[in-house]
């Protein structure tokens, strides 16, 4: 015999999926909601994302060539990730300087500190979102309303989100039928014509994102649909008791992150639970703790705490919520 | 919806290159390598010595002990000695070496090609024949057959499942032999079932294999309580308890065997052997093997003698090409990689791999990004990723735990993380560690 044979244990072939496909997957998915963005919000939209993006990719770059000198990842789409989902989390007329420090919190502190992708506890751009969020509390809450592709990037009209506007009106005085003529109609709500950060407005947009997913077998659907669900239930169940003082569910679902969070931002896999009983757990619980932070808390919005702080519960999730072993169950026929 | 079994599984692309090759007999070889050791359990004791003349289907080796089965002459001819070989899976054994002249049978076989129906021995003389005969599992796991046929006091088999599945890539052994051969294995399977005292057979077949359904379906309906049954192709569902939870929806308890929920699974090609050994009292001495790769010029279906040298088998399949990085006996998902050609054929080999050499090749491993794929893929629903970081670290008490020996070594969890890490070599490492903790902890 002339050449060697290998003689590696099996398995002996590998399937094609690889991270950085899957990146690259969620990157697609990302796309008609960035799309959407860019009709509403106009150049704005464009260069948050591309500041996000590139100072999110060029950080992880620097940090691993001349503070960790270990091998450069940059190529695994894992920092393109989380420059998109940072990028999404902000207003499109965001000052370039705060993105950039958010983008260096997101992959220095939240992901470069804990040892790189796979080993950091809290979602990145998550972190780099609520780090400038408490940091930068006027630039962050100073939403461009939706004015059409050609609005540049300083001299975007501003106003308040649909869910501040309740909560507000509500704090006010003001009951939810007078207020329900402030905010834009739910057709208005799912396409995203309304003012938010630059990912999250566009519900139809991000369910489209969803369904790709899903049909890539990048993600499974039980975190996405146990957040909606729940948030879903909670809010049918205040709103029943007191229409006039309780936003809809349907009002609930299409404003703020729900759905950007449920779908790109819990799914986070690094972050998120190991089989699929803790996952519809973890979602249950981000649902409902979004509900409470939103009708009870001091923010209009509350799914990025909700999922930060769930992020915390996951190691203590995956070391006690098991799956049912297969033949666990003594049966015997 | 087709049945299937419910947790896991993978779907890896199916290569059945050699669907369509009718089965071909190899020329006998000019020398045959027969080790003794071809099944699970204790090596066969060899009883025949150097310079003696054999003949073909004559005992060479006698089973030594419960667990162990007897081993026949493939060939006739002169053993030229009896010696250690490193066999196809690595491990030292004894073989007998024959040097082949012409080919002649023992007496007591019925050569003719005839087939007879009427079953004459009775349950205890079908096992005995599958002792004598040394059948053993055919699907690769080579336990012998007789041993599942001797139903321990206090348990009861109510139903016999058989194994038509063949859910590795690139294999086609068994699916050949249910084309061709499907009259002899319905009445192995007939035999199977009075050997057990059963009045059901159940065959399990994927979908992917639509003429063999069809066609063992209708030969089912003129024998009495065999049925045929349609499953969706997923991996691994040729494993016994996969198979039996997609069949007749019973969960087989961990640690337990199929007969605790009251069954008992052999396969299609074990079948054959049977109907082969009851029927024409031929012993096992050779077996369909899939010899296929995407580098082969003609690769193709063969029976094979036992103790045939690989090479052979890749000679008459267009030869090994240039770039052959790995030969892989079994299918790509548990086969075992194998050293060079020059090993024998034995009876649990139903195909031979040929991969190229960049094929071959390991990926880079990559951090593990918690995607959970390998949990979602894993039948057993263990967490393959946990298993591997417990084994690497040396947590072998938790690793018991969270049942690491359950591990079937099924491969899925290696095979489909996008990090390309290798899961089921630390798993491995991590099982045999702890079933040697168990043991010795059993001993104190
Ligand atoms: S499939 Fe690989 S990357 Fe994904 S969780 Fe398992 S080990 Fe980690
Ligand atoms: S090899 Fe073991 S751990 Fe991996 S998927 Fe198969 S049974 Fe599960």
């Amino acid at each position: 015999m002339s050449n060697l044979l290998n003689i590696s244990p099996s398995p002996h072939i590998h399937g094609e999926e690889t991270t950085r496909k899957l990146m690259l997957g969620v990157v697609l998915a990302l796309m008609p909601a960035l799309l959407t963005s860019v009709i509403y919000f106009g150049a704005g939209a464009l260069i948050v994302v591309a500041t996000s993006v590139s100072s999110c990719i060029l950080f992880e770059y620097l940090l691993q060539r001349f503070v960790l000198k270990k091998p450069i990842s940059i190529t695994d789409g894992s920092a393109l990730v989380t420059g998109l989902l940072l990028a999404f989390n902000l207003p499109s007329n965001l000052p370039v300087f705060i993105i950039v420090i958010g983008s260096f919190v997101a992959i220095a502190v939240a992901k470069m500190t804990f040892g790189g992708l796979g080993n950091n506890p809290f979602n990145p751009a998550l972190v780099g979102r609520v780090f400038i969020l408490i940091s930068f509390p006027v630039q962050m809450t100073n939403w461009p309303v939706p004015a059409g592709i050609k609005t540049g990037y300083a001299d975007a009209i501003t106003g308040a989100t649909p869910l501040a506007i309740i909560k507000e009106g509500l704090k006010n005085g003001e009951s939810i039928s007078q207020l329900m003529h402030k905010v834009p109609t739910t057709v208005q709500m799912f396409l995203g014509k309304m003012g938010g950060s630059m990912g999250e407005v566009a519900a139809l947009a991000l369910l489209i994102g969803f369904v790709y997913m899903l049909y890539r077998k990048i993600i499974t659907w039980h975190i996405p649909v146990s957040i909606i669900g729940t948030v879903a239930i909670f809010t049918t169940i205040l709103w029943l008791r007191h229409p006039e003082s309780n936003a809809s569910p349907v009002f609930h679902l299409l404003t703020g992150g729900v759905m950007l969070g449920a779908i790109f931002m819990a799914t986070d896999y690094v972050t998120s639970p190991m089989n699929p009983k803790a996952m519809i757990i973890y979602g249950c619980c981000i649902g409902i703790l979004t509900v409470v932070i939103r009708v009870w808390g001091a923010y209009p919005e509350g799914v990025s705490f909700a999922i930060l702080i769930m992020n915390a519960f996951v190691p203590l999730m995956n070391a006690y919520i098991k799956p049912k072993r297969f033949g666990e169950e003594v049966k015997y026929g | 919806m087709l049945k299937t079994f419910p947790i896991g599984g993978i779907h890896p692309p199916e290569h059945k290159l050699t669907a369509n090759q009718p089965i071909s007999y190899l020329p006998v070889p000019a020398s045959v390598t027969i080790p003794v050791s071809q099944h699970l359990g204790a090596p066969a004791t060899v009883i025949v010595a150097k310079g003696d003349y054999v003949r073909t289907g004559q005992v060479i080796a006698t089973s030594k002990g419960f667990v162990s089965a007897n081993i026949h002459s493939s060939v006739s001819g002169k053993v030229s000695k009896i010696d250690t070989i490193i066999d196809s899976s690595g491990y030292k054994q004894t073989a007998v070496y024959i040097d082949v002249e012409g080919d002649e049978w023992i007496e007591s076989i019925n050569k003719s090609s005839e087939i007879l129906t009427e079953i004459k021995l009775s349950p205890e003389e079908i096992t005995k024949r599958c002792l004598e005969t040394g059948i053993v599992g055919l699907g690769g796991a080579t336990f012998p057959t007789y041993i599942k046929l001797t139903i321990p006091a206090g348990k009861k088999c109510n139903l016999l499942i058989i194994n038509g599945v063949e859910c590795e890539p690139y294999l086609t052994s068994d699916h050949r032999l249910m084309l061709e051969k499907g009259e002899e294995i319905l009445i192995g399977v007939s035999i199977l079932m009075k050997a057990l005292k059963v009045e059901r057979a159940m065959i399990g077949i994927e979908e992917n294999k639509p003429d063999a359904i069809d066609h063992l379906t209708k030969l089912a309906s003129s024998f009495k309580g065999i049925t045929v049954h349609a499953l969706k192709v997923k991996y691994p569902q040729g494993a016994e308890k996969q198979l039996i939870k997609a069949l007749i929806n019973r969960e087989v308890p961990s640690g337990h065997l199929p007969l605790d929920v009251g069954a008992v699974v052999q396969n299609v090609g074990t079948a054959f052997a049977v109907y082969e050994a009851v029927q024409k009292n031929k012993p096992l001495f050779e077996r369909v093997v899939t010899i296929t790769g995407n580098g082969l010029a003609k690769p193709g279906n063969f029976v094979v003698r036992i103790g045939t040298p690989v090479s052979d088998l890749i000679e008459a399949a267009g030869g090994m090409p240039g770039d052959t990085g790995k030969i892989i006996s079994g299918g790509p998902m548990m086969g075992k990689a194998l050293r060079n050609a020059d090993v024998p054929v034995v009876k649990g080999m139903s195909g031979l791999v040929v991969m190229p050499l960049e094929e071959s090749e390991r990926l880079e491993v990559q951090p593990c990004i918690r995607c959970a794929k390998c949990c979602t893929v894993c039948p057993l629903n263990l967490e393959p990723y946990l298993l591997m970081k417990l084994a690497e670290k040396g947590l072998f008490e938790k690793a018991e735990e969270e049942r690491i020996t359950d591990c079937m070594e099924c491969g899925s969890c290696s095979y489909c993380c996008p990090s390309d890490r290798p899961l089921l070599d630390y798993i491995r490492l991590g099982k045999s560690t702890v079933i040697k903790m168990a043991r010795e902890r059993n001993t104190k």
